[in-house]
């Protein structure tokens, strides 16, 4: 038997002026006393349903009863029974923890006598005992969010509503604040909705809403999704240096929906539960895999949307590779700001045409060695050579041979997408025949042909990130540097874009990408885990793996090992 | 090297321009202030409204009356016949000042006396009041010397008489609408390049600009040209409104105002591309440029004489570029003046132009974290 519904999404309908449609004939249950996800990629109208259920905007059509209320007419009894965190919470950071969370017990009306005990039991739960005296904006990204779930928590909701409570905060920190949630739905029976874009948090919901262009796709427990999927996941097991072609071929057979590159070879979904019978050398074993949330997402999406036919990507003939001396060379290297080492004397090595991964929470120091590879920081100490060119000696000559695609989309909003790409080809010096083939193979290979006099900030999601590619690869670099490519967009684009990195460290461009997203890192085919400035682990995702590998948990995932590690050196260091 | 930094000009050009904000802000306010500075700001005076209070009934009062009534910046609005109606008048701003003739004042001159006149005036606005006063000083000097000729006596053994070179009426617009001048592409300039790299730091697309292979001089002169080409036409602009829309006369050389305002120009940009590289936000990059424009426009002389400041603050004025523009641009526009007089204006704008330009291109790889 369900549990009697805190939340009632009838029909909702909401637009934002005439053309785009939040939210189209949304109608959910929200269990009380429940932990409910609503997961799905940026732009898929999570946050418009969190605020509408908040009674802060008003649907268009349908309606939505919190508790019994209707959130249009009795708009201000709701928001005294819940307590809503938007993506950005508005932490005073220049008060202390203490007077944050005084103030926001004022404006929940707290009773004075009340409040001793509240704070005493939220401090504790969220480890910020130590630190009331602290100034907010002092605290870490995870500490931050903990003190902004303790001040909405203060005023005792039986409601709350959480916008993407875990971006930018690091594994660690991030279990703890599931810890925080389920604990209160035990002790106090409230009920939580909490949206995100990452399918594997979701997995830590007791049930799940998924949700893709303003339209739920399926509700239910996340074992539920798992076993629609059963028979229809299989792992390819091939060696590291197959897998990428493999992943090819097996995406052109017909019966395969989707197949993903991961550490031990090629994840595949059917588009039945069936083994389709596939034409495979003997050193390649296919085992069924066990099926997770994300295999649900993209199998029914792929399903829905017939296959784009999408032109490989591949790179004009380029001068001869040289040997095969590592394109990235890192030795002592070191950056300090004022007194605090942020990068302590680490090295590495990367290799023509492999994808490698700086792994970190953040402050760990990955950006600050990504900032300084890409030329964008000074070195303070040490040695960095990337494409064979000294970053000391000639930033400039080497910044000529890397591209760079930041995290946030950040090409020339106003300018069209010509503008863009003469632009860019313009300033790596490409000169007029050159530069007409390369602006016509960027159109032609990322399918931007049809947008050519669009504002750039006008394309969608997905196509400013062919464009920022397509500009990254104007001047046929060496390396290309990812900042966080991913992060928050929905999976069947991640895959296209992982698609574009393959063929790209096929064709010999080394790919150097910064993440704090353990999914992203398994793409990888090799990467070093990074904390407090120096380097924890480095090796294959498998490699890395075998850190957290114990008696009672034979295949731990990277999350597992990143914790493993980071939690290694807090203890040594204590 | 040049062919890179001519996309990025080109660039700049078309974000500039595409951007609705910042096309406003390049055209918008400089023809409001134009319209402004040039009708509003005025040092003259006219239609001054004064009260009369007459207890003479003698002729010299009259005669002296009807002087100021013929005047065209006086206005007589208000007669009154007793001391307690002086102040509401006064204090209500009605008028500007009450003359007041005592009763005896034709009697007491008749006797060979000379007899007061009595001015109160309203010394809330001292400038106004000081050019009033002026105005009627002259007024009764006039009375004094034609009544001394009429009696067939001596004139007085000293006497002004005065003549204004390059101004010839000593009409204010003549020197403020050349200030415009100056005043509007330090405006223009300083607000486009406050705007340039903090808009890129805004977007996220500086660290994609210092990824390629610019170096910092290149996006440096990249920067700064399409500002410098922005303030030329600007300025241009105005020199051509002020002469054939105001009025005002150009008698000096133009290889002069040019590169004047060049240098000037050049000052101008450097103070802009360092307040952009501190800045993280556009808000703070327009926030840093009034907090410079301000300060430069009032030390400048634009509007009150340098000379009459403090000496500290005298000392300060030395380093505003717009100091030593204001003297070129006034200075070519009414007085012909050869280079030799105008050079000692010409380098100190340069030495400001090439350390500001240094310090800004050492702040954009140094204050990127």
């Amino acid at each position: 038997m369900r549990a009697e519904p805190a939340v009632h999404i009838q029909g909702v309908h909401k637009s934002f002026g005439g053309s785009c449609t939040a939210l189209e004939n949304f109608s959910a249950v929200l269990a009380k006393s429940a932990v409910t996800g609503l997961v799905g990629p940026d732009g898929a109208g999570k946050t418009t349903l969190i605020r509408l259920i908040a009674g802060l905007l008003e649907p268009d059509r349908g309606r939505i009863q919190v508790f019994d209320l209707d959130t249009t007419t009795d708009t201000s009894r709701i928001q005294r029974q819940l307590g809503y965190m938007p993506q950005r919470f508005g932490l005073y950071e220049d008060m202390t923890v203490e007077e944050n969370l005084d103030l926001y017990a004022d404006l929940q009306g707290l009773e004075r006598e009340a409040r001793k005990d509240r704070y005493r039991a939220l401090l504790q739960m969220t480890g910020l005992a130590p630190f009331t005296r602290r100034l907010a904006g002092h605290l870490s990204g995870g500490m931050k969010q903990k003190l902004g779930l303790a001040c909405v928590l203060v005023g005792n909701p039986r409601l709350l509503l959480l916008d993407e409570p875990t971006v930018g905060v690091d594994p660690v920190s991030r279990r703890e604040l599931w810890q925080i949630l389920y604990s209160q739905v035990r002790s106090g029976g409230l009920t939580v909705l909490l949206s995100t874009a990452y399918l594997d948090e979701a997995e830590r919901c007791q049930e799940v809403i998924l949700i893709h262009r303003g339209r739920p796709m399926g509700q239910g427990p996340p074992d539920d999704f798992r076993r629609r999927m059963e028979g229809r996941v299989y792992q390819v097991r091939a060696p590291a240096s197959l897998r990428r072609r493999l992943q090819k071929n097996l995406y052109a057979v017909p019966e395969i929906v989707d197949s993903v590159v991961q550490a031990e070879g090629v994840r595949i979904i059917t588009r039945t539960p069936a083994l389709p019978t596939l034409e495979i050398p003997a050193l390649i074993d296919i085992s069924p895999a066990t099926p997770n949330l994300e295999d649900y997402f993209v199998g029914t999406l792929a399903q829905l949307s017939p296959r784009p036919e999408k032109r490989a990507l591949t790179l004009p003939a380029r001068r001869a590779a040289g040997k095969d001396e590592p394109v990235i060379v890192v030795e002592h290297l070191k950056r300090r700001f004022g007194n605090f080492y942020a990068v302590k004397d680490i090295s590495f090595e990367v290799g023509r045409g492999e994808v490698f991964g700086l792994l970190g929470a953040n402050g760990a120091g990955k950006t600050t060695t990504f900032r300084m590879l890409c030329g964008l920081l000074p070195v303070s100490e040490g040695k960095a050579r990337v494409a064979g060119v000294d970053l000391r000696r000639a930033p400039a000559k080497a910044r000529a041979r890397l591209g760079y695609m930041a995290q946030k989309f950040s090409l020339y909003g106003q300018l069209s997408v010509e503008e863009n790409l003469t632009f860019f080809s313009g300033v790596y010096g490409l000169k007029r025949p050159v530069r007409k083939q390369r602006l016509d193979w960027a159109l032609n290979t990322f399918d931007l042909t049809p947008f050519v006099a669009h504002k750039a900030v006008d394309l969608p999601l997905g196509y400013k990130q062919r464009l920022a590619m397509a500009c990254a690869l104007l001047h046929q670099p060496d390396i290309l540097f990812l900042d966080e490519p991913t992060s928050g967009v929905d999976p069947l684009a991640r895959r296209e874009f992982w698609r574009r990195i393959n063929a790209l460290a096929e064709q010999k461009v080394t790919v150097m990408v910064t993440t704090h997203f353990m999914e992203e890192a398994e793409y990888c085919d090799r990467l070093v885990i990074m904390q407090a400035g120096t380097i924890l682990a480095e090796g294959t995702p498998a490699e890395i793996r075998r850190h957290a590998e114990t008696a009672d948990n034979p295949t731990p995932t990277l999350e597992d090992a990143f914790i493993r590690l980071i939690g290694a050196t807090v203890q040594t260091s204590s | 090297m040049f062919h890179r930094v001519w996309f990025l000009i080109v660039k700049e050009f078309l974000a500039l321009f595409k951007d609705k904000r910042s096309r406003f802000v390049v055209i918008a306010p400089p023809l409001v202030q134009l319209l402004v500075f040039g009708y509003a700001a005025t040092f003259d005076l006219n239609d001054i409204p004064y009260a009369v209070y007459n207890e003479d009934k003698g002729e010299l009062s009259r005669q002296l009356l009807a002087r100021l009534r013929g005047s065209t910046v006086f206005t007589e609005t208000a007669r009154i016949r007793h001391d307690r109606d002086i102040a509401p008048l006064i204090d209500r701003r009605e008028v500007l000042f009450v003359i007041h003739f005592g009763p005896r004042f034709s009697e007491n001159q008749a006797r060979g006396d000379s007899a007061p006149v009595q001015i109160i005036i309203d010394g809330r606005n001292s400038n106004t009041a000081l050019i009033t006063l002026g105005y009627l000083r002259a007024i009764l000097a006039g009375i004094n010397i034609q009544w001394l000729e009429r009696r067939g006596k001596a004139a007085p053994p000293a006497f002004v008489e005065s003549r204004a070179w390059f101004n010839e009426n000593l009409q204010s617009r003549w020197f403020i609408v050349p200030g415009i001048v100056a005043l509007l592409t330090l405006v223009v300039t300083m607000v486009t390049t406050a705007l340039t790299v903090a808009r890129e730091r805004e977007q996220g697309t500086f660290d994609q600009l210092l990824v390629t292979p610019l170096t910092p001089f290149e996006i440096l002169l990249g920067k700064s040209i399409p500002p410098f080409i922005i303030g030329m036409v600007e300025g241009s602009l105005i020199v051509v409104f002020a002469i054939f829309w105001f009025g005002v006369p150009f008698r000096g050389q133009w290889w002069i105002l040019y590169a004047g305002m060049s240098f000037y120009l050049l000052a101008a940009i450097g103070v802009g591309l360092m307040i952009s590289s501190l800045s993280v936000t556009q808000q703070q990059g327009l926030l840093g440029a009034f907090l410079f424009i301000v300060p430069a426009v009032i030390l400048s002389g634009f509007a009150t004489p340098i000379e009459n400041m403090p000496e500290m603050v005298q000392q300060i004025t030395y380093l505003n570029p717009m100091r030593y523009f204001l003297i070129i641009v006034r200075s070519t526009f009414l007085a012909d003046s050869p280079f030799p007089i105008l050079w000692p204006m010409f380098w100190p704008m340069a030495l400001i132009g090439v350390f500001n330009l240094t310090l800004a291109a050492w702040l954009f790889r140094h204050r990127l974290y």
